[in-house]
This record gives structure tokens, C-alpha cells and sequence, in this order.
């Protein structure tokens, strides 16, 4: 059976490596739209922190015979840590200074943490196992499916949803929303914000530390994994709405698959089909699709 | 004369120095208010009540002099920790959150005194705000906007309420709604600060007034129960 010429295989194939790519800009991005939202930063370092948690799972395994799943816990909440005590090292300093600081700064972090990274680890990757669980594949209409990038496309959408019922559901994410729109009047409640915005960046970064992990079965561990994935994340970002939860969400799952299908109609165009759309996106509604002027 | 004896201070602003970026607003502003007091400020536009109100709660970080509430120095502490200590600020523009609901605008607040009031008399004084607690904050009326603004330090257990132009906007008939919920506060025993234009209102429910220019404390007056009187103070305001 063929679409357009092209074999359904084909079509199917890159769909889903599309949506598996739409995971991980999903998740990375989400976190970058809330830090963004929040703490009004441009976060640069946020690509790296993704590549601490492949690595964290890496070490983990390697180091301490811990397994995926445990990791999958762990190097979340150890990155998250890192990123916390970061942002009240660093970030929490330069706050009320022109973006372009924090843009610097977190610039400046990427390269010295992926530098150490490389010093210590190379630049060829460390691949990593995928969990017995998940190994083998699931045929679904015909066409053979890894399972382990089913879970990968699940488990992100349930991370997803998860973040987004926290933020929208619950009281401290009332005060994440607060804080986002008005950090004095929040204050004048009675609410700590600086803590708050420790807790949001720790948790930001604690969900692309998630995707690190959940990346590294796939694509193994390198110090440069999250600077490649970075800039496209930065266009879901800024397509879906600087500061969108539910834009980051949507968008990094339509960016995933507008990448799959390009791939398959028009290979060469694959990389740039995301910047195209951001482009199209600034000039109709520079506040992105989903966003608010500011 | 002002009748200022045998009560216990909860505010005391002592040489307070403040403004935006490097404009100083406030050159030297001291003043008190004592427990249970209702005290207004009046001034032109521009003359530093709000900023008096924003330093008082530390929203303005430049800032020297000494404040203290209830006996406590908070010059150098953060709005968050001087909320603590049972203040609560309804700002001039309200600060409704316009993402949260009213439901969340109400709930939002943490607790900041002994006893916060429950949502049956936020209600019983506030009857509007039980019909609209799904909608989004910002699509009540300006009226209700500052019904749920001052709901919502109520609900955090403030005791000492900073109002800033609470009437500002307003329909007569929710000035007088307000009015009546202010009298309300102060007789059961709510220390207020008040910022406001509307002398005719202010004089009905105010003990003290401090006419504030330039920055400066330029006269204190007592309660004022007489047109002549209010006619007097809105001289300050060039009305």
C-alpha cells in the first residue's frame, strides 16, 4: 500500500519517529516554557541538563549497578538538585538585569558543564541498554513497533499532563500562576516567592533530566546531545508561546511530526520545516500560538 | 489637636526614605497608627501615598528610615515576611491574578494571622463573589475586583489592612457597598491605612488623616465630622 508514491511503511516509520522526537521536544520544552514563564529567563542551559540525565542514567548503571527504572527516579531528582542550587548560586542574582544576561550566563554554564562532560566522557557517546521490560517489538496493523518507543511516547505524555494538572490544578501550581503574573502582589500575599522560583527551576530542569533518560536507551550518552536538540526546542518554545505550558505540549508533539512527514516527502527539508513554521508563527502572532503578549 | 494617647501602636514609620530607580518619591515620611485606628492619607496625585503604602510593605526594595509593625523592624525584610506579621495590602489597581480564578484569588493567600475569616462571612460580606467564584479573576467588574481583593487578605487572617484607593472607579453605589464593609472592618476591630481621593467618603469612616506632599508629612488632622473641615482637606488635593 502506498500514500503519494511512498510506502505506508515508510510513512508510519518516520510518524513515529516523529512523535518520539515530539516527546522529547514536548517534555524539553515544557520545562523551558515554565522556567521562561516564571523566572523570565531564557534558559541556554537547559540542553545540558537533558545530557546530565543520560548521563546520570549511564552512571548510575555503570557506577552503582542501578537499573533504567530506578534511574529514571534518581537522576531526575539529582539534576534537579544541581539546578536548583544553580539557580540560587547564579540565577537568582541577575533577575532584575536585561535578558540578555541570563542568556549569557546560562550560554556560559552550557559550555563549562558540556565541557567537563567531554573532558571526562569523550565526544563519541556511551550507549546504554534498554530495559528487559521493554526490549522486542509489538506489530500494530502490520507494522513493527520497538516497544520501548511506545513507552517513550506514553510515558512523555503522561509526564506531560502530569505538569500541566500540577500547574493548573493545584495549589502551589496557583502559585507558580500568581508569581508568573505578578511576583510583588504574590509576595504581598504572604507567599515566598523566591522559593518558589528554587522549586520551579529544580523542577524545569528535573523534567529535561527526564528526558535525558528516557532518551538514553535510544540514543546513548553524549555531551553534545543536548546542545543539537536545544535550538529546535527554543523554536517549539517560541511557537507554542514563550511561557505556554499547554502550547509547549501540543507544539512539541506538531513540530515531531511535521519533522516525520517532511522527512518523508522532502528529506532535505527536515531540519529547517521547524523554523520555517516559526517564522510564519512570529510574523501572524509574535506572542506564538498559544501565548499572551507580555 | 489629634487624640493619639493610651494606644498601643501598630504601625510606626519613622524618616522613611523611598522611590523608583534613583527618583526618590518619599523624603522623610513618619507617621503612626495605632490598633483598631482608621487612618486615611491624603495628598494631589503623585505626592507618595501609594509609595508610602508600597514601602510600608516592602515591595519597594530601595528603602531606609525605620518601619516597624506591631513592634517589629521590617525595613530590610522581604513583602512575604512582613505579610507574616498580619498585613495585608489591597493595591490601587486591585492585583487581581487574571489566570487564577476567583476561587484561587481566594484561596491564594497563606495564612498571615490567628484567624482567618471563613468563606461563609467572606460571603455574608461579599454576597457578588459566591456567584462568581469560577470566573476568571479579571472578568469581574471593578466593583467586585476590589470586593475579592479585599476578600482575599481577609481570608489570609490580616488584622492590619493597608487599602489603597479602594473607591477609585467606582459606581456611588459600590462606594457605598465598600463604605459600609469598611465601617464593618473597623468595628470589629480592624486597624486600617487608607489611601483616598474621595474626602466625602473618607471623613465618614476615618479617625485620623495625614495630608502627604511631595514626598513629605505636611499636616496631621483629627476625625472631621463637618463640610467646613472637609472642605478643608480637599484643599490638599486642589479640588
Amino acid at each position: 500500500m502506498t500514500f503519494f508514491g511512498i510506502p505506508a511503511q515508510a510513512w508510519v516509520g518516520q510518524i513515529l519517529i516523529g512523535l518520539i522526537n515530539g516527546s522529547f521536544y514536548a517534555m524539553l520544552s515544557i520545562g523551558l516554557a515554565v522556567i521562561f514563564g516564571l523566572l523570565n529567563i531564557a534558559n541556554f542551559a537547559h540542553g545540558v541538563f537533558y545530557m546530565m540525565g543520560a548521563f546520570g542514567a549511564w552512571m548510575l548503571a555503570n557506577y552503582l549497578g542501578l537499573g533504567y527504572w530506578e534511574s529514571l527516579v534518581l537522576a531526575p531528582l539529582a539534576v534537579g538538585i544541581v539546578g536548583s542550587l544553580i539557580e540560587r548560586a547564579f540565577l537568582s542574582r541577575i533577575y532584575h538585569l536585561d535578558h540578555t544576561y541570563s542568556m549569557l550566563l546560562t550560554f556560559a554554564i552550557t559550555l563549562m558543564i558540556e565541557s567537563l562532560y567531554r573532558n571526562a566522557y569523550g565526544t563519541s557517546g556511551m550507549p546504554f541498554d534498554t530495559p528487559a521490560l521493554l526490549q522486542g517489538g509489538t506489530r500494530i496493523g502490520g507494522i513493527f513497533m520497538p516497544n520501548y518507543r511506545l513507552w517513550v511516547v506514553g510515558a512523555s505524555l503522561v509526564a506531560c499532563l502530569v505538569t500541566w494538572v500540577f500547574i493548573e490544578r493545584t495549589r502551589l501550581g496557583s502559585y507558580l500562576r500568581a508569581a508568573t503574573e505578578n511576583a510583588s502582589m504574590t509576595r504581598a500575599l504572604g507567599i515566598n516567592v523566591p522559593r518558589l522560583l528554587t522549586i520551579a527551576y529544580g523542577c524545569g530542569v528535573g523534567l529535561a533530566a527526564l528526558s535525558g533518560v528516557m532518551a538514553v536507551p535510544i540514543y546513548g550518552a553524549n555531551p553534545a546531545m543536548g546542545s543539537d536538540l536545544l535550538i529546535v526546542v527554543f523554536a517549539v518554545v517560541v511557537i507554542g508561546g514563550m511561557g505556554s505550558i499547554f502550547g509547549s505540549i501540543v507544539t512539541g508533539f506538531v513540530v515531531g511530526l511535521l519533522e516525520g512527514i517532511t522527512k518523508v516527502l522532502w528529506p532535505e527539508a527536515s531540519a529547517t520545516v521547524v523554523f520555517v513554521l516559526m517564522t510564519i508563527v512570529l510574523l501572524a502572532k509574535p506572542a506564538g500560538l498559544f501565548g499572551e503578549s507580555r | 489637636m489629634v487624640d493619639t494617647a493610651n494606644k498601643q501602636p501598630i504601625l510606626e514609620v519613622d524618616q522613611l526614605v523611598a522611590g523608583y530607580g534613583e527618583d526618590e518619591v518619599l523624603h522623610g515620611v513618619s507617621l503612626t497608627v495605632n490598633a483598631g485606628e482608621l487612618v486615611t492619607l491624603v495628598g494631589r496625585n503623585g505626592a507618595g501615598k501609594s509609595t508610602i503604602m508600597r514601602s510600608i510593605m516592602g515591595i519597594l526594595p530601595r528603602r531606609r528610615g525605620s518601619v516597624r509593625i506591631g513592634g517589629k523592624e521590617t525595613i530590610s525584610l522581604p513583602p512575604e515576611k512582613i505579610a507574616h506579621l498580619g498585613v495585608g495590602y489591597v493595591p490601587e489597581e486591585r492585583g487581581i491574578f487574571s489566570t487564577l480564578s476567583v476561587a484561587e484569588n481566594l484561596s491564594l493567600p497563606v495564612k498571615v494571622g490567628d484567624n482567618p475569616m471563613s468563606m461563609d462571612a467572606v460571603f455574608e460580606l461579599f454576597p457578588n463573589l459566591r456567584e462568581r467564584l469560577g470566573s476568571p479573576g479579571t472578568k469581574l467588574s471593578g466593583g467586585e475586583q476590589q470586593m475579592l481583593s479585599i476578600a482575599r487578605v481577609l481570608r489570609a487572617g490580616a488584622r492590619f489592612i493597608l487599602l489603597d484607593e479602594p473607591t477609585e472607579g467606582l459606581a456611588p453605589v459600590i462606594v457605598q457597598q465598600i463604605g459600609q464593609t469598611i465601617a464593618r472592618l473597623k468595628q470589629a476591630g480592624y486597624t486600617i491605612l487608607l489611601v483616598e481621593q474621595n474626602m466625602h467618603f473618607a471623613a465618614t469612616v476615618s479617625d485620623r488623616f495625614f495630608v502627604i506632599e511631595d514626598g513629605h508629612v505636611i499636616e496631621q488632622v483629627g476625625r472631621i465630622d463637618t463640610p467646613e473641615a472637609v472642605a478643608g482637606l480637599e484643599r490638599y488635593l486642589g479640588i
